[in-house]
């Protein structure tokens, strides 16, 4: 099982964006724990939410042949809470991609609200210059992770 | 209009703040990338693409940090040091780097040193030279 932190995307712009939904709900069993009487989502889970947008994103400009890791949190700035209820908006962007690695930048939104500025960086394991192997089978982009994308809105990009 | 040396190390100085966390009076010319400002090898991959769009340019990682890919080769690596072949090797490909002290003993630990914030001043100022 894979902890999934996005509901579906909404937009996909192969190699360049894409806008993801998250629908949080007090169903979520940890929000009881934080807080007891004040459930807010987790700001780490927001991270996480906005790594598999843009991990994503980031899988498939490579036709998800390349395995992409988390390698670095840029910045991740919170600007306010997230209660259950809320509609999260994760909108995230291709800054750069080499054949090692990837950077994106990205927000989350509820409504007109900011809620968090995040920007990623990720490495693809294989192309790394230590020459360190990894298994051949891509445990990144399981089935389970690429079926988010059924159903999202693909358009091709321009170049 | 060109840029000076000092416009390219203000440039760079915001570069290494925005990409290490580090304090803006950290980054001399001299400081090490790994020994004084803490980076790790993703951010050396961080930092070319901040380089890249901060001065227009393109940058081929094994261009500016080559020192992985030699230090793999046992055609230029022996005992913990680099071979003739290898400081030859790391010479020619770091043309914007003094490496002659470094190659008096070269040591494999000491190879971090030579990736210093003058050394990244250098490389753009020949990449916008070229350019």
């Amino acid at each position: 099982m894979r902890w999934i932190w996005i509901d579906k995307f909404v937009e996909f712009n192969s190699g360049q964006n894409a806008v993801a939904i998250k629908n949080v709900t007090l169903a979520e069993e940890h929000l009881h724990d934080h807080f007891p009487g004040f459930p807010i989502m987790p700001e780490c889970l927001m991270i996480e939410a906005m790594a598999q947008t843009a991990g994503i994103l980031v899988g498939e400009a490579k036709k998800f042949q390349e395995k992409v890791i988390l390698a670095k949190i840029k910045k991740a700035v919170f600007h306010d809470y997230v209660r259950p209820g809320d509609t999260l908006r994760l909108s995230a962007k291709i800054e750069s991609i080499a054949p090692e690695a990837a950077s994106t930048t990205g927000t989350i939104t509820c409504g007109d609200k900011l809620i968090a500025d995040i920007d990623l960086m990720f490495s693809h394991i294989d192309q790394n210059l230590a020459g360190k192997e990894f298994p051949k089978e891509n445990f990144v982009f399981t089935d389970m992770f690429k079926s988010l994308l059924q159903g999202a809105v693909f358009q091709k990009a321009d170049k | 209009m060109a840029m000076t040396r000092e416009q390219v190390l203000e440039q760079v100085k915001t570069v290494m703040v925005d990409a290490l966390g580090v304090d803006d009076d950290e980054v001399t010319p001299e400081a090490t990338l790994m020994g004084d400002l803490g980076a790790e090898s993703i951010d050396f991959l961080d930092i070319v693409f901040r380089l890249e769009k901060a001065f227009g340019i393109k940058i081929a990682r094994e261009e500016l940090f080559p020192a992985e890919t030699l230090m793999n080769n046992p055609e230029f690596v022996s005992n913990g040091k680099l071979t003739a072949k290898g400081v030859a090797e790391l010479k020619a490909k770091m043309p914007h780097t003094d490496v002659s002290e470094f190659a008096k003993n070269p040591e494999l630990s000491k190879l971090p040193d030579l990736f210093t914030v003058g050394m990244i001043v250098n490389y753009v100022e020949s990449k916008l030279k070229a350019a």
